[in-house]
């Protein structure tokens, strides 16, 4: 087990290889902050884990590329994400099969993506393989993460498959809310998570002029790190509509319970007037065009394909405040509307979800130990409900927990004695979550977009389709997917299906609720036929 | 604060999807810790310099492009939009493969990445 507990990137080419194992206690989908403090809190207490992540490196996307961040200057991201640090070091020790401290077995099996969990709890992934060459060097044991950045294996090709896990943690978080307006899909135009993600990984800042556009903490923390990076921001647009304010002050009672981060909050805003960037209160009527202010459309050809119609791209913003129209020239446009939970794997495994309204989106059922409707499989961290990454380190470690005392790795008495911490801390981070969820809840011209919005990006299919087949009173979004191909395009419907079910419940004057969402299959990632052969052998 | 270049002006004619205005590297840490080394791949056959934690798709819009593929079903041109494996707009064909998603990708020396013109169906990841 040496040459694992050294590495970081896992180099077990075959599992079932000598000394490989391929049955653990527990096996943890994510590492971002749930899945690593789960990982080694279970491993801590004599847990056999194995931790699946699609990325290269832990980290997950708030803690994204923590061990090797390309960013010089630390100022720029700030000391809430260089705190992923202290998982990170956890994680290595863990890792470390000699350390005193570890008590069980830990594997790393990194650019791995699962795509579907058996009845039988086998969970089915998909890893990136690589060349032989680096595959062995375990010879310098300093960290592990480090190790693995200089050297740079070969992605060759994926192998799938299957190991079986008594009990599995999900840990796969949140992604952004998908935000539908006039223009979204045209090239321009991102999400800030992305520039964000560019920022950590890659110290790349987005192309000038730059525009911010949303709602929602991210925002402005988004916006304070680009300007400390030294770019130069045009404008950020809130779409926080009016009156919010005035509606989430009844939730001020919970929020006060965590002062430090409605301070930071505060402070955010400060720092980006203080730093003069022009901010526009109360935007609505955003639309991406690919059009100059008076001029045509303003299109490229492209080069391999004379004959093909013109591609456009993002070239203004366009918005109204107080019902006047303004346009802003822009080449990158950074949306945000809030964090969801990324609910593909969950879904696939039909566990109960709930409509949270506050939230306005969809969670996986659990109970306060983070088991869900199934009694093997466990959710932490922001894939079952908003919270932060605080609380999803807490969640975590309590989840882990409990695991580790169904398997009889810890006694009743001593499973609450460890999880009490844990649980105070939880409740601080998540007693601030209504006051958020209330002032930050998208504006509704996001939500049900207007009719000429493509929604399903994939297929391209647009508000006003989607109307026009709820009013006919289809049962629910699935039957959208064989009227009109919404959700059947590559992303299984990661983009348009929380608009789908806000807009056959909008039509038919349900709650989204009672209209469900899209029923999703396994695989959760398209495969090749060679990585379903090779489970085959 | 050097290092970041203001944008230079959009496209200069309509035939010229290449423009000098990118994503900019900002200060990265130091060539130890960075392993110091770069990575050269190659975007529609132009050489472009990134660093070995870099994915595909920062290769594409650090290259001048401005969208690396063009959907099947509208002919509309897509770029990253996510960067975190779920929207699917970064499909590229890399090393060959089709519709590998970039963003989750990470760059090798060599490695051969081309923009998408309407590719028909989905067959790798
Ligand atoms: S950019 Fe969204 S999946 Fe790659």
């Amino acid at each position: 087990m040496n040459t694992t507990a050294s590495l970081s990137i896992e180099t077990q080419q075959n599992p079932n290889a000598a000394g490989a194992q391929s049955s653990y206690d527990l096996v943890i989908i994510g590492a971002g902050p749930a899945g690593m403090s789960a990982a080694s809190t279970a491993c801590q207490h004599g847990l056999r884990v194995a931790l699946l992540d699609e990325q290269p490196n832990p980290g997950g996307q708030i803690y994204r590329a923590i061990g090797q961040t390309a960013l010089q200057d630390e100022k720029v991201l700030g000391p809430d994400y260089y705190a992923g640090r202290q998982l990170l070091a956890d994680l290595h020790q863990a890792l470390d099969s000699n350390n005193a401290v570890t008590q069980g077995l830990l594997h790393y099996f990194s650019g791995s993506m699962v795509w579907s969990i058996e009845q039988d709890q086998s969970v089915c992934f998909s890893q990136q393989t690589f060349a032989a060459t680096n595959s062995a060097d375990s010879e310098n044991s300093g960290s592990p993460v480090k190790q693995t950045s200089q050297t740079n294996p070969m992605a060759t090709s994926n192998t799938s498959r299957r190991i079986n896990a008594n009990k599995i943690l999900i840990a796969t978080g949140a992604m952004e809310r998908p935000v539908p307006f006039p223009g979204w899909t045209l090239p321009g135009v991102m999400t800030c998570g992305s520039a964000q993600i560019l920022l950590k990984q890659s110290a790349l800042a987005p192309k000038m002029p730059l525009v911010l556009a949303g709602s929602g903490p991210l925002l402005l923390l988004i916006a304070a790190q680009l300007h400390r990076a030294g770019v130069e921001i045009s404008a950020v647009l809130d779409t926080t509509p009016k009156g919010r304010y005035r509606k989430a002050l009844k939730y001020l009672p919970g929020a006060l319970k965590n002062l430090p981060l409605l301070k930071k909050g505060l402070e955010l805003l400060l720092e980006l007037k203080q730093a003069g960037i022009h901010y526009e209160k109360h935007v609505t009527g955003l639309k991406a065009l690919s059009c100059s202010d008076g001029q045509p459309s303003v299109k490229a050809f492209d080069p391999a394909k004379p004959d093909m119609q013109p591609i456009e791209l993002l070239q203004q913003v366009e918005y109204s405040v107080n019902g006047k129209i303004h346009h802003r020239p822009c080449q990158t446009l950074l949306v945000h509307q809030g964090v969801v939970p990324n609910v593909q794997l969950s879904r696939a495994l039909r566990l109960e979800h709930q409509w949270n309204t506050l939230q306005q989106c969809w969670a996986p059922e659990k109970n306060t130990w983070g088991r869900s409707s199934h009694a093997d499989i466990f959710i932490a961290g922001d894939g079952g409900g908003i919270a932060g990454a605080k609380a999803a380190e807490y969640q975590g470690r309590i989840a882990a927990l409990k695991i580790a005392q169904t398997l009889g790795y810890l006694t009743e008495d001593q499973l609450l004695k460890h999880a009490e911490p844990f649980r105070s801390l939880l409740d601080k981070q998540q007693a601030i979550r209504p006051f958020l969820d209330q002032l930050y809840q998208p504006a509704d011209e996001f939500l049900t977009p207007a009719d000429d919005t493509l929604v399903c990006r994939c297929e391209e299919v647009t508000a006003g389709e989607i109307r026009a087949i709820a009013a006919k009173g289809i049962a629910g979004p699935n039957q959208t997917k064989a009227f009109c191909r919404s959700g059947m395009g590559p992303c299984q419907g990661r983009m348009c299906g929380l608009t789908v079910s806000n807009l056959i419940a909008e039509v038919q004057g349900k709650t989204p609720e009672e209209v469900g969402y899209y029923q999703i299959r396994s695989p959760i990632k398209p495969l090749t036929l060679e990585e379903l052969a090779d489970l085959a052998q | 604060m050097d290092n970041v270049l203001t944008a230079k002006s959009a496209i200069s004619s309509p035939s010229d999807v290449k423009e000098v205005a990118t994503f900019k590297r900002l200060a990265t840490r130091t060539e130890t810790e960075q392993a110091g080394k770069t990575v050269t791949v190659y975007v529609d056959d132009q050489p472009v310099e990134m660093q070995p934690n870099d994915s595909a798709a920062a290769a594409v819009l650090t290259s001048g492009l401005r969208y690396g593929r063009t959907t099947t079903v509208g002919n509309s041109a897509r770029a990253p939009y996510c960067m975190m494996g779920v929207c699917f707009e970064c499909l590229l064909e890399i090393d060959g493969i089709e519709n590998v998603q970039g963003c989750m990708t990470t760059v090798q020396e060599g490695m051969r990445i081309k923009r998408q013109h309407q590719a028909r169906e989905l067959s790798g990841r």
